[in-house]
């Protein structure tokens, strides 16, 4: 019977995400329900160095290789395929973020394992092994038993405290060899880094963040004048820069900025995980909402159940005159 | 290029949403169903390549209910083809079981490049379109915003988003199975007079699923809503009132004067 916890590490430029420390963290809860080990599984090249953050491990399964030099989907799955195969664990963690999402549903297909997606939480008892996902924008939680001897969860990220994962320590390292690699047919060839130029909306004390509640480009200044109005910046969620009504350097959450400012108000935002992962660790949070239901409200300090457009020009008209 | 947009219905999220008698499921009997809004985005990014180097864009569905005018609208968009996928889909499907039959159903259409929406709001176990990559043994990457033609036409160049604004650019042989996160335009708007003008001259095709055993791998044994410990205090009152009290907030913690 499978017992061991395997962690996938996700590291990008030599620095390990803080979501693989949160899931090692997770991992050494699990360990302890199943009685076996935390494997943590490290692919890339020169990463050896990496080993000594990952104390919270048992051991350390390294694969290094020039294919693994840069984290491409294609490559990195196969090397992974082949070390669960060979380990069969109980459990394998992978990150729900732009990297681990490719990982983890393509070993669940290859493999045959049990996918558990955008999971918030997991609990094994007397081996039955319980996943919990966040689905529909973060509006609904589903548990769901697990079938099988060995499955895969994808773990959002700010699911588990990192410092749970954070160990000092010097794990056993395993080095084992790539399995015989395909002639790759997804090449890295670059990174591109954000523009400058623009605001940095990560250093701002005050932020006003615009979301789809907005209904229209032509509705965004009286976001912009509430941001002047708090001598803040005016950021956004993903729809608003999608729709092209705002520079991609005013994006908040997973695939924009990780913002924490000492305010945040949140306007015509429902927010999807995606988003509250970008801005959960701002000090105070206002969100303003028609819909009570709004994840939103589960971060936010204090929310209006309004209009936007009935409450904000009466608080910047506000906060003007008292200016 | 011969692209494929495989789309997906999804409870519409700004609709409440309710979970059924037997506390495992949504109570679909008022459900709203819409496109996923990433897939408007997959569809968008295949018509603009098309617009720009040619090619047909094919549009399929598995019929969860509610697809035919969405299929009418991708082709009012500008879709060549639109394939509704027959079957008993209507309590929902999961993600490993719509994979296995659209990898199937795709055995018949020629495809390049497939582009899916980068995750929908209900693929608890993974998303479709990486699984039916690993079932087409087919390169995939998720997270996707802009794809262009690779020189030499056997590959595009595509840029996976990570966070903190960092993108990397990939080379990936076609065919191709792309996880579409934005496209580069926003998604076109088909006006209601032009959809029913499609649905008056163009025929849906139907092609009936395979029987196939795929399942999820787990059965889902309780779905609520969150429950939360901080839950925000919620300001009451007219707009006049509210804004008041936001401004006594802020003051108090020095964002404004007061």
């Amino acid at each position: 019977m499978a017992t061991d916890i395997a962690v996938v590490i996700e590291h990008l430029e030599g620095k390990v995400s803080d979501i693989s420390f949160e899931m090692l963290g997770k991992g050494r809860e699990l360990a302890k329900a199943s009685g076996g080990r935390v494997l943590a599984l490290l692919l890339g090249r020169g990463v050896k160095g990496l080993v000594s953050e990952l104390g919270a491990a048992d051991a350390v399964i390294l694969t290094e290789h020039e294919t693994l030099a840069h984290y491409t989907p294609e490559a990195h799955k196969q090397v992974l395929a082949a070390i669960l195969k060979a380990r069969a664990p109980r459990v394998t963690l992978v990150a729900n973020t732009a990297m681990g999402m490719d990982l983890a549903a393509g070993l669940s297909g290859s493999l045959g394992w049990p996918l558990c997606a955008y999971c918030r939480d997991a609990r094994l008892a007397d081996s039955r092994l319980t996943a919990v996902s966040q689905i529909y924008g973060g509006k609904l939680l589903a548990d769901a038993d697990v079938e099988g001897p060995s499955a895969i969860l994808s773990i959002l990220a700010g699911s588990f405290p990192a410092e749970a994962g954070k160990a000092a320590g010097s794990p056993r390292v395993e080095e084992v060899p790539p399995p015989p690699l395909d002639k790759p047919r997804i090449r890295f060839k670059r990174l591109i880094r954000p523009e400058a130029g623009d605001v940095d909306i990560t250093r701002q004390a005050v932020l006003v963040s615009v979301g789809r509640g907005i209904q229209s480009k032509d509705n965004i200044p009286l976001v912009e004048e509430l941001a002047q109005a708090l001598g803040g910046a005016l950021s956004a969620s993903r729809p608003i820069v999608d729709q092209g009504w705002l520079p991609k350097t005013r994006q908040v959450g997973k695939s924009g900025m990780t913002v924490k400012p000492k305010l945040y108000v949140a306007v015509g935002i429902s927010g999807a995980p995606e988003h509250i992962e970008g801005m959960r660790g701002a000090e105070r949070i206002v969100a303003i909402n028609t819909d009570p239901n709004a994840p939103i409200f589960n971060v936010a300090h204090y929310g209006v159940v309004s209009d936007l457009f009935d409450v904000l020009p009466l608080l910047t008209e506000k906060l003007k005159s008292s200016n | 290029m011969n692209i494929v947009v495989p789309v997906k219905m999804v409870p519409d999220l700004v609709e409440e949403l309710e979970v059924d008698a037997s506390g495992c499921a949504l109570d679909r009997s008022f459900l709203k169903l819409r496109i996923n809004e990433f897939d408007e985005h997959a569809l968008e990014e295949a018509l603009l390549l098309k617009a720009k180097h040619g090619g047909t864009v094919t549009v399929l569905a598995l019929d969860t209910g509610e697809v035919d005018e969405t299929l009418f609208t991708c082709l009012a968009k500008g879709a060549d083809r639109a394939i509704k996928i027959t079957g008993a889909f209507q309590e929902g499907v999961s993600s490993h079981a719509a994979a296995a039959v659209l990898a199937r159903v795709l055995g018949s259409i020629p495809h390049d490049l497939v582009l899916t929406g980068v995750q929908a709001a209900d693929d608890r176990d993974g998303q479709v379109g990486i699984l039916l990559a690993t079932a087409l043994d087919l390169p995939h990457v998720s997270v996707v915003s802009g794809v262009d033609p690779a020189p030499g036409g056997k590959a595009v160049t595509v840029r996976q988003e990570y966070s903190g604004g960092i993108m990397a650019e990939l080379e990936v042989d076609l065919p191709a199975v792309l996880g579409i996160q934005a496209a580069r335009e926003a998604p076109r708007y088909a006006p209601v007079s032009r959809v029913r003008q499609v649905m008056k001259t163009q025929k849906l095709e139907e092609i009936p699923a395979p029987a196939l055993e795929a399942g999820a791998g787990s059965t889902v044994s309780r779905l609520a809503k969150p429950e939360t410990g901080g839950r925000a205090e919620i300001l009451e009152g007219s707009p006049e009132d509210i804004a008041d009290r936001l401004l006594t907030i802020l003051s108090e913690r020095g964002f404004a004067k007061h």
